[in-house]
């Protein structure tokens, strides 16, 4: 239904904030020493906050507030939500529970991935599904025949991710009585400020972290309740440079910057499956039906699969981002899509897209060609890569139970 | 008596085009212009003491940067000014807008539909699909599938390998959309009525067709596979009015030795022994050239210049048959002030951008009807751009030319011609529209143009006025325009050849029928254009 021409014209006033500001963003735009602003989905988010490697070091020694309320966020409810979700998405919902969270990744008919995300199963019915991209039309279109509403929530849901060591001490501190209890990937509603808080033990740096999501209005005194607990355990804010450094340590991937989701693909070619950008392991053949389950099965049968997604450690300590991967030094291999100096690892590490066989019947011998440019000149290296596992780093912080008090 | 190397019927831009790419190969070029001024349908005309009118054509796209590099229009003059957006009002005092920027395009789209906000991303992919198809094949001669000359063999295997790059899914898209209308189209995306208008009206522009007629999908997408400095899709204002395209045009053409001989209406196309070696002027006169050039379009050149027992039967039966139907009028108006749009905001950019009143599908259908009964639409539907907004060499401080783009209007009356109480009833009918939504409109106009096609046609040559030289359906296109087995600008009679938008790829100030008419004529003959650049890539 279209709206009635009042709350249209409500609206009209968008075009005065062409970058909305996230409901956290009177703190943030506070703290900031850089004023150093990007977009993110629409919104003005901090790239960084005071000094990008010191808020990396915030992350993995103290505590670090990360705005996260730019993610699209869909509210799924209905009795047959959980029904409506295992058909959507290559995971086991039913495996899910209320209370639980788990990372997931829904395809088109082809198989090709539409997005990852994290799926919140906040009731028996209740669902929200946390991503990059937008997807309402298919979202919707994917519900015909299930008693499931589906609501984009985006503006009203501000969420803001607690990541790090201290990261516990803060939110004991800060009075979430029974916040010890939750165990990694399990969420659980607190009282905050007339309302409630939806806690999860859940985060995108490989630390022991949280993340909290409120009603807007409630965004406010929630970061202040946790900067004022956070002071004596080295609270800071950050921004996405900082945080993206952790998350590739982590090993995580970024959907349209480690892979193009494929509704947003020009080029037939850009698209991958599940076993093409490391989510094989989410997919659930046990699963009778859910959308992409044929193609996939097809492509694993067939052996048609192209690509796959590799951790590198590249010796020396230039990164690489955006470098040719060459196989025996002559051979194009594939692309670096994501690479630091990993601080916590002490290694030059990297996130690659490999073409098959390379990267899985060709395991050896890979070299990653880097062009640094020094004072307007480029140093060109050809340097060794070699596969590895992700996480690139792990930390028994991270899912210690009792979480560590520090 | 001197004889030309070419001689170019018509001033056009496509006709300047070819004729700059011939001269500059080196060969003596005369183009021969019926009215004082060249230009054709790509003019400023200065009709009121200081306002410049883009009288036909009034935004620009679609003319290709390889021909504009080409030709060194930017050193002739030519500027090019990308433009936001535009809005459409709606009857209950609303009005939906799109921008440049992606967020505020879909927070605009979601006033209306937060699923349809979101549905655009998946609507704009596809199309964007399909233009990266075209956009190569544009500044390609269409191959001819039943020649086995290995050049027409090189070009089917180049589509065939174009067409190879999408996925099956792709190829029957792709298909779907050539042949669709662009109310089916919209639906398969939108569910917003008001937003299926807005985005429809690129597909019946200049197009005797409704939006509920197969192959308008297709007219979309040639609005939308143009581009301003490499933004594809965008649309701007040639500084100056679209005329001075064609004056840096004629520029070029001068400045590298070629003639131009404006208030030369032709007659006829002289041939002896089947071959075409001139003109003959209205008044008698005879021009003589090695090739004839006709930046006419197929019916004017066929039907009326070229004598009809020198033409194979066939031949003449499918240009009689090639559609070609006038469907638009145009006014242009100079205002005393900026127009006040209540239903706008205070400083949105809308203003800058083209407007339109047409809110519902079926509104837009029904101004179809009235064209099929051989009425213009009493509820038109309107284009309206102010470019003053944006070019301040159009207007005097303050004034500002408004154009006004109008369908359907049909070349003539249920069966009889136009007159000029006709003609001013129509006008006022958009005046009217205007006025609904911009109070005190009418008080602002200093002067108007008001063109049916009868006036188009008089002046401008395009037969019933249609703005693309042959509506671009599926069956008029590539290999099929215009007519089979002619559509590699080569004609029935040796010697003279077709440059205007009658032929691949069409309509629209895009150059490109006139290029690569260059490039087939310096192909027979045998020599090589000074610099003609391929197609940019479309990576």
């Amino acid at each position: 239904m279209m709206p009635d021409l009042a709350t249209r014209l409500a609206q009209q006033k968008h075009i005065t904030t062409p970058r909305l500001e996230t409901p956290f963003h009177p703190r943030i735009a506070a703290l900031s020493e850089t004023n150093d602003w990007y977009t993110w989905a629409g919104y003005k988010a901090p790239h960084s906050v005071f000094d990008e490697e010191l808020e990396y070091f915030a992350i993995r020694s103290m505590a670090a507030l990360f705005d996260i309320s730019p993610m699209v966020k869909y509210r799924i409810a209905g009795p047959d939500a959980e029904r409506y979700l295992n058909r959507l998405t290559v995971r086991n919902v039913a495996k899910l529970a209320a209370g639980r969270v788990h990372y997931t990744a829904w395809c088109d008919d082809h198989g090709h991935v539409l997005d990852d995300g994290t799926l919140f199963q906040l009731s028996a019915d209740t669902f929200r599904l946390c991503c990059q991209e937008r997807h309402l039309p298919w979202l919707l279109d994917s519900a015909i025949g299930f008693d499931v509403g589906i609501e984009e929530e985006t503006t009203e849901i501000a969420g803001v991710a607690l990541q790090g060591p201290t990261s516990f001490a803060v939110l004991s501190k800060a009075g979430f009585e029974g916040i010890e209890r939750l165990k990694p990937f399990q969420l659980a509603d607190f009282a905050h400020d007339g309302g409630t808080v939806t806690i999860s033990r859940t985060g995108f740096t490989g630390d022991l972290g949280y993340e909290l999501f409120v009603p807007a209005a409630q965004a406010l005194s929630l970061w202040d309740r946790l900067w004022t607990a956070g002071r004596l355990h080295g609270i800071r804010a950050i921004g996405y440079a900082a945080l993206n450094r952790a998350r590739i340590e982590a090993g995580f991937i970024v959907s349209n910057a480690d892979f193009m989701t494929a509704e947003t693909t020009l080029r037939a070619d850009r698209a991958r499956m599940p076993d093409e950008i490391g989510l094989d392991w989410l997919v659930d053949m046990e699963k009778v039906n859910f959308n992409g389950r044929k193609a996939i099965l097809e492509a694993r049968r067939n052996q048609t699969l192209k690509h796959v997604l590799v951790g590198l450690e590249i010796e020396g300590n230039i990164p690489a981002d955006g470098a040719i991967v060459y196989h025996r030094r002559k051979q194009e291999a594939g692309l670096v899509t994501a690479a630091i100096w990993s601080p916590l690892a002490k290694r030059n590490i990297a996130i690659a897209s490999l073409a098959r066989p390379y990267g899985t019947r060709l395991t050896e011998d890979f070299w990653v060609e880097i062009y640094a440019m020094r004072e307007l000149q480029y140093q060109k290296m050809m340097k060794r890569a070699r596969i590895v596992p992700r996480p690139f780093i792990k930390l028994d912080r991270r899912a210690a139970n009792p979480p560590g008090l520090f | 008596m001197k004889k030309y190397d070419v001689v170019m019927i018509g001033g056009g831009h496509n006709g300047l085009v070819a004729a700059c790419y011939l001269q500059r190969a080196g060969l003596d070029v005369l183009v021969l212009e019926k009215n004082d001024w060249v230009g054709g349908a790509a003019t400023s005309r200065e009709l009121t003491p200081g306002f410049l009118y883009s009288n036909c054509s009034y935004v620009c796209s679609l003319f290709r940067p390889e021909i504009m590099r080409d030709l060194e229009l930017p050193k002739h003059g030519l500027q090019v000014i990308a433009y936001e957006g535009g809005a459409v009002f709606t009857r209950d005092g609303d009005y939906i807008a799109s921008y440049r920027d992606h967020d505020s395009h879909r927070r605009e789209f979601a006033r209306y539909s937060k699923r349809d906000a979101e549905a655009y991303d998946r609507y704009a992919r596809d199309v964007t699909r399909q233009c990266r198809f075209i956009q190569p094949l544009l500044m390609r001669t269409a191959p001819d599938p039943f020649s086995f000359k290995p050049r027409d063999i090189s070009e089917l295997l180049y589509l065939g390998k174009k067409f190879g790059e999408f996925s099956p899914h792709d190829m029957a898209q792709t298909l779907r959309f050539w042949t669709m209308s662009i109310s089916d189209f919209l639906d398969e995306y939108f569910e917003t009525d008001v937003i299926k208008a807005y985005l429809a009206l690129s597909g019946i522009i200049g197009t005797a067709l409704g939006p509920m007629s197969p192959g308008t999908a297709y007219v979309l997408l040639h609005h939308y596979m143009g581009e301003v400095d490499g933004s594809v899709g965008a649309w701007g204002y040639a500084r100056g009015g679209m005329g001075a395209v064609t004056q840096a045009l004629a520029s070029s053409f001068k400045a590298s030795g070629g003639t131009i001989r404006t208030g030369a209406d032709i007659a006829k196309v002289m041939t002896r022994s089947g071959r075409a070696t001139g003109v003959i002027l209205a008044d008698g006169e005879e021009v003589r050239g090695n090739l004839v050039v006709s930046n006419a379009d197929v019916k004017r050149t066929f039907l009326k210049l070229v004598e009809e027992d020198a033409l194979p039967e066939t031949f003449v039966h499918r240009v009689k048959h090639f559609k070609m139907r006038g469907s638009s009028g145009k006014l242009n108006i100079a205002l005393d002030s900026l127009p006040e749009f209540p239903a706008l905001p205070k400083g949105s950019s809308c203003i800058r951008g083209d407007l339109h009143f047409t809110d519902s599908m079926e509104r837009m259908e029904r101004a179809y009807d009235d064209w099929k009964a051989g009425r213009y639409s009493a509820d038109p539907f309107v284009d309206m751009v102010i470019p003053t907004t944006l070019d301040p060499t159009m207007a005097p401080p303050g004034k500002h030319f408004m154009s006004c783009f109008v369908q359907y209007c049909p070349p003539q009356l249920t069966g009889r011609d136009w007159t000029d109480a006709d003609r001013d009833a129509f006008a006022d009918t958009v005046v009217s529209q205007i006025a609904d939504y911009s109070p005190g409109f009418r008080d602002r106009i200093l002067h108007m143009e008001v063109r049916t096609p009868r006036e188009i046609e008089a002046e401008v040559g395009l037969t019933e006025g249609n703005i693309f030289q042959g509506e671009l359906t599926f069956d008029q296109l590539l290999f099929n325009r215009p007519v089979p087995g002619y559509a590699q600008y080569r004609t029935p009679v040796p010697g003279l050849y077709l440059c205007g938008s009658s032929t691949h790829p069409g309509g629209g100030v895009m150059g490109a029928p006139g290029r690569n008419a260059a490039a087939e004529i310096l192909r027979d003959l045998k020599m090589k254009p000074a610099e003609m650049s391929p197609a940019h890539d479309v990576i």
